[in-house]
């Protein structure tokens, strides 16, 4: 009982609370998210996020949101965020999905071969504890069981747009630490 | 000078003998042998080296009669500036390439090999002179014999290998039948000049009546050009090359082969100067055809010394097709571009020896370390072997054709000649030079590739054999001529004009050209402008230019703060470790281009899969792909040939008997037959 | 006068040494922005590109246990190539700086050391996918050489020099069958310009998808400043090939553009033009397949051939 206490207190809060990302999402339209996205991501980024997307065993719900923020609707590449094709070129994680045991090596392996400065977020519940599958035979169990994780962005699957929120979220969050640093 | 011309080409010859005998005498002891061959070697070489230079800056030809103790022959000598340039890039070559094979014979060779070595090497370096030396047919043919069969000996030097006996035989069939062709060739000659002299083949050939010109000439690329390597005559090249040890394959490669451009250059050019136009195209299309044959066929190689011998054939393919633009634009009357194609080739003669020798030198080193000529078996080698690496790199650069080392400078000369005839020459000479300019062009892209594939697959990435992995740097010994060569490649493309302007002048002192005006100038210092200005070019001006370039990137790169830089594995998608079977290897970098040009190259593959489960077939234990590429001429020429041969020869042994009575019973036959024709 | 005149001419002649590694990224974001709007999106701002340099240049460097010195000075290699290539191209109406000292074959050679350090670059880390990339990049580029210089070729034909400077300045007075020329000389010199930059229909410069890639693959072992280089070289390459097919094969210049800053915005029109035309073919046809392209070469080079043959036959 104390462990458990102990551990509830000493575990950094990592996800971002639901409630926050909803309210977020709902008080203005994608345009309106982009902009404050844009700004941010010009401030803290010089104006260039790049996204390295690690699935480590998604039911692919996750992937489907991710894509459709590259789509005409979201179009998520007016406001500075690009996906790339190798973490060599990434300055954020997004991993999705429960980690499975056959991906774990690869994650660890993912997260090394990025440059600092780096941002890992799990996207998705899946990818913040398990979820559905947590404690099954073949999963490890969240993103944090195999890397430090900085950022969790609930849903199941989150929402293009929620996705958008959460980002906004977490760099201000960064912006804000790095102030107080 | 202290020494006349004269006297240095005779204690270059002394000591070659000496050499030669030494090396025989201490046979027994092999260091011993070995250390005096290499001395001898050298010094013969230097000697020989400063007898060039004299001529060539003394402008003078240089004629003798060398005292042969014999009645039956005169052996008659003479150097030009044209001979001076080839006698100067071999010696140059044997200097460097006898300090080379000390250092390398010790590595891996027992004394009795390295004493045979030391012999052939002292003989062969003795021949290659000999042969731009003489000046009559038999002296000669007497050089050209102790070259081949010396180069030979050198080539089946390591015997215990089969590949090397088989490869020595051919080379031996094939340059006999070279020397046949020449035979012919100079009994041609003397029934029309009625003198092995070449001084008289230089003033009665133009009187020689047209149709035993082209037969002599004809003759004359058929043996000179199968000791140059020309396809369809190529088939022994890249056998033997690969065999021999490899300063030995830097010789062969990097200048014997050039004694054939050397002479094909004395009879097309000094024997025979008013030859038809056709005869030109014929030499352009055959330089063509090397050419980009040449290179497809080393791209699909992975045996590393093969790889450099097919680069060979295209090289003389290249030097071809300067030859062949010379020869059209003699015949069509316009001897200013003749002169450009002809400074041409001989700039990329130079070039080429001393790219390749480079690049042999540099292959030994690795063969040495490595114990393997098989490039997939390296890999990483450039962790262990740096200066190795460095300088195959230089060598991988300039025979490219790349900026700013000395194959473009030599390249673009003969583009130059090119873009020349697609002016000025008849409409279909002009498609034919057209067609050549593009099989140049594709081939000095293809070149690169294979270079990528050759530098990469050899020196990058992980070692994927444990030889690879515990190579050892060859020492100073074999670090000194590939740094000299190295430079020259570099001075000789930097410094590209002033030499392609000297490669000029030297085809302009051929007497058929007695008359022509340069049609280059040198506008300021180091540039180079052809054609009435069409093409100019300052690759000291360039290569400043990217030095300068480089130093701004540096300092662009700078601006970025300190460098903050973390070593880590390879990204492999996250299915580390990766192995070395996981990096491309050699056949799989040419396999796109080899499929590409499959309707010429008819490469055969063989595909090997083994599963996990045999009825299942769903996880493939084990898939191996093995390309393999025949060699056409080999398969559809000589192959039927050879086999033709021996089965004529299969029919004619069933008259061996070995039986008394049915040899007695041919005489007698012979003799009725022999009555019954004196009769009538 | 004559003095002011040199030091304006050698000014500009600066300048255009800074110009066009300085707006080589504004190019490949205009064309990104065009190929956005053509598929229906906003798509990035046409500064995303110097955005993205900016951060790469702040970020850490990783740099593989298997790599050696090839994978730390192929990036400078192949940028500086770049600079040098941008002080060759004619660009003002006026001489490149560098004119009267390498013709088109100096230009195709340069570009092929770039290539070679590229693929070189690779194969060092020896990844599954560089090797790869890189022998399709040689494949690629062994090809594409003749295309370029036999498009080329008619046009320096037709001006009687091969220095492109000169070229550039006498495409201006080219008439009847020369223009047919040098309009057939362009469409092989468009495709040899996609085959060499690594675009549609030879490679996707936004694939993901490793298996597809060429130009990509042979950078995906890059980062932070280093990749910032190769970025950056990508740029400049086919801002120079488009300067040059600009220069060389639309010589079309208007009456009223007769002052410097009218003859600035004719010409950055028509490389919009070229932009365009590369967004509108990446747009709206699909990759082809890896061993077609070989047909698309020996088109781009038959189109040079044709207009050799109008030019000089």
């Amino acid at each position: 009982m104390i462990g458990m206490i102990t551990k509830m207190l000493s575990t950094p809060r990592t996800v971002i609370p639901v409630r926050e990302l909803s309210e977020l999402a709902a008080a203005s339209d994608v345009e309106d998210l982009g902009s404050k996205l844009d700004q941010r991501i010009r401030r803290i980024f010089k104006g260039s996020l790049a996204i390295r997307e690690v699935d480590a065993g998604s039911t692919n719900a996750e992937e489907e949101e991710l894509k459709a923020l590259t789509n005409a609707y979201y179009d998520i590449e007016r406001f500075g965020v690009h996906f790339v094709a190798s973490p060599r070129h990434a300055d954020m994680l997004m991993v999705t999905g429960p980690i499975t045991k056959n991906m774990a090596k690869a994650l660890k392996e993912t997260y090394e071969a990025t440059p600092a400065p780096k941002i890992i977020v799990a996207v998705g519940d899946g990818a913040i504890d398990g979820s559905l599958f947590k404690d099954a035979y073949g999963v490890v169990g969240g993103t944090g069981a195999v890397i430090p994780v900085d950022y969790g962005i609930p849903g199941d699957p989150p929402s293009p747009k929620m996705i958008i929120a959460a980002l906004i979220h977490i760099l201000d969050d960064i912006e804000h630490k790095r102030k107080a640093a | 000078m202290i020494l006349s011309t004269g006297q240095l080409i005779l204690t270059g010859l002394m000591a070659f003998a000496a050499g030669a005998i030494g090396s025989f005498l201490f046979r027994g002891r092999g260091s011993v042998s070995h250390l005096w061959a290499t001395i001898a070697a050298s010094l013969g070489s230097l000697a020989l080296l400063a007898a060039a230079i004299d001529t060539l800056l003394s402008y003078e030809t240089f004629t003798a009669i060398l005292p042969v103790p014999s009645n039956l022959m005169s052996f008659s000598v003479r150097l030009d500036d044209l001979g001076a340039i080839f006698l100067a890039i071999i010696s140059l070559v044997s200097l460097l390439a006898s300090i080379y094979g000390y250092s390398y014979l010790n590595r891996h060779t027992p004394s009795a090999g390295k004493a045979n070595v030391g012999i052939f090497l002292n003989v062969f370096l003795a021949s290659m002179p000999l042969v731009i030396l003489a000046n009559d047919a038999i002296a000669f043919l007497i050089s050209w014999e102790i070259m081949s069969l010396a180069s030979y000996f050198l080539v089946v030097s390591d015997h215990r290998e089969e590949g090397n006996v088989r490869a020595g035989f051919i080379y031996f069939v094939m340059t006999h039948i070279a020397t046949a062709a020449l035979l012919v060739m100079f009994m041609l000659l003397f029934r029309e000049t009625g003198s092995f002299d070449f001084d008289a083949y230089r003033s009665f050939g133009p009187l020689i009546s047209e149709g035993t010109a082209i037969a002599v000439v004809l003759l004359a690329l058929v043996g000179f050009g199968t000791k140059a390597g020309i396809i369809p005559f190529h088939i022994w090249l890249p056998g033997a090359h690969p065999a021999a040890p490899s300063h030995i394959s830097a010789l062969m490669s990097g200048v014997m082969i050039k004694t054939g451009i050397y002479m094909l250059i004395r009879v097309c050019f000094e024997f025979f100067p008013t030859l038809p136009s056709w005869f030109g195209l014929l030499v352009l299309a055959i330089g063509s055809v090397s050419a980009v044959l040449g290179v497809l066929y080393a791209l699909a190689e992975h045996d590393l010394k093969r790889l450099l011998a097919f680069h060979s054939i295209e090289n003389i393919g290249i030097i071809l097709i300067g030859l062949g633009t010379a020869l059209v634009f003699h015949a069509a009357g316009n001897d200013g571009l003749a002169l450009l194609g002809l400074g041409a080739a001989l700039f990329h003669t130079i070039n080429h020896a001393i790219f390749k020798s480079l690049l042999f030198l540099s292959a030994g080193s690795v063969v040495a370390a490595t114990h393997s000529r098989n490039i997939e078996s390296y890999g990483g080698l450039i962790r262990t072997m740096p200066v190795t690496a460095t300088f195959f790199l230089v060598g991988s650069i300039a025979i490219s054709g790349i900026i700013p080392f000395n194959g473009f400078a030599s390249e673009w000369l003969t583009f130059q000649s090119l873009f020349g005839g697609m002016v000025v020459l008849d409409v279909t000479e002009r498609i034919a030079v057209a067609i050549a300019a593009a099989s140049l062009a594709l081939t000095a892209g293809l070149a690169a590739a294979c270079f990528v594939k050759a530098f990469g697959i050899t020196f990058l990435a992980r070692p994927r054999s444990d030889a690879a992995r515990n190579a050892k740097e060859c020492g100073y010994g074999m670090r000194i001529p590939m740094v000299v060569l190295g430079l020259l490649a570099l001075v000789l493309g930097v410094f590209g004009g002033p030499a392609a302007l000297v490669f000029i002048a030297i085809a302009a002192s051929l007497p058929i050209f007695a008359t022509t005006g340069l049609s280059i100038d040198l506008a300021g210092a180091g540039n180079l402008s052809v054609l009435g200005g069409f093409g100019t070019i300052d690759a000291f001006a360039i290569a400043g230019a990217l030095a300068l370039a480089l130093l701004v990137t540096a300092a662009i790169f700078a601006l970025g703060g300190k460098e903050r830089r973390r070593i880590a594995p390879t990204w492999a998608c996250g299915a580390l470790p990766l192995s070395p079977r996981m990096e491309i290897t050699a056949t799989a970098f040419s396999r796109a281009i080899i499929t590409i040009f499959g309707g010429v190259l008819k490469p055969t593959k063989q595909t090997t899969l083994e599963y996990h489960d045999e009825r299942m077939r769903y996880f493939p234990k084990y898939h191996a792909v093995d390309m393999h590429l025949d060699d056409l001429f080999m398969r559809f020429i000589y192959g039927p040939i050879a086999r033709g041969v021996l089965a004529c020869a299969r029919i004619v042994a069933k008259t061996q008997s070995g039986n008394t009575h049915l040899y007695l019973l041919y005489v007698v036959a012979m003799l009725a037959i022999l009555l019954a024709w004196a009769m009538h | 006068m004559g003095d002011a005149l040199i030091s304006m001419t050698n000014t500009t002649l600066l300048l255009q040494v800074v110009l066009i590694p300085a707006l080589a990224p504004l190019f490949v974001g205009v064309i990104r922005k065009m190929k956005a709007i053509m598929q229906n999106r906003h798509g990035a701002s046409i500064v995303q590109p110097y955005r993205e340099l900016r951060k790469l240049f702040t970020k850490e460097e990783i740099v593989s246990e298997d790599s050696s010195f090839i994978f730390l000075i192929a990036p400078f290699i192949v940028f500086a190539v770049t600079l040098v290539l941008g002080a060759m191209v004619p660009l003002f109406g006026l001489p490149a700086p560098l004119a009267g000292h390498g013709d088109l074959l100096t230009f195709i050679s340069l570009v092929a050391l770039a290539a070679f350090f590229l693929a070189l670059s690779g194969l060092d880390a020896g990844g599954a996918f560089g090797g790869m990339g890189s022998s399709r990049e040689m494949t690629i580029a062994s090809m594409t050489e003749a295309g370029v210089l036999f498009s080329f070729l008619p046009v320096a034909f037709l001006a009687a020099s091969a220095d492109l400077s000169l070229m550039a300045e006498r495409t201006g007075e080219f008439t009847g069958s020369g223009l047919v020329a040098l309009l057939i000389a362009l469409g092989g010199f468009f495709i040899a310009l996609l085959a060499e930059n690594a675009r549609y229909p030879f490679d996707n410069p936004s694939t993901h998808l490793e298996l597809t890639m060429v130009h990509e693959a042979m950078i995906l072992e890059y980062s932070g400043r280093r990749l910032a280089l190769m970025e950056w070289a990508a740029a400049n390459k086919l801002f120079l090939f488009a300067i040059v097919g600009v220069q060389l094969f639309i010589p079309w210049m208007p009456a009223w553009a007769a002052t410097a800053p009218l003859i600035a915005l004719v010409a950055g029109l028509k490389i919009g033009l070229l932009a365009f035309a590369i967004a509108f073919v990446e747009s709206t046809i699909a990759k082809l397949r890896y061993f077609r392209l070989p047909d698309l070469l020996l088109s781009s080079f038959m189109l040079g051939v044709i207009a050799l043959i109008l030019a000089a036959f």
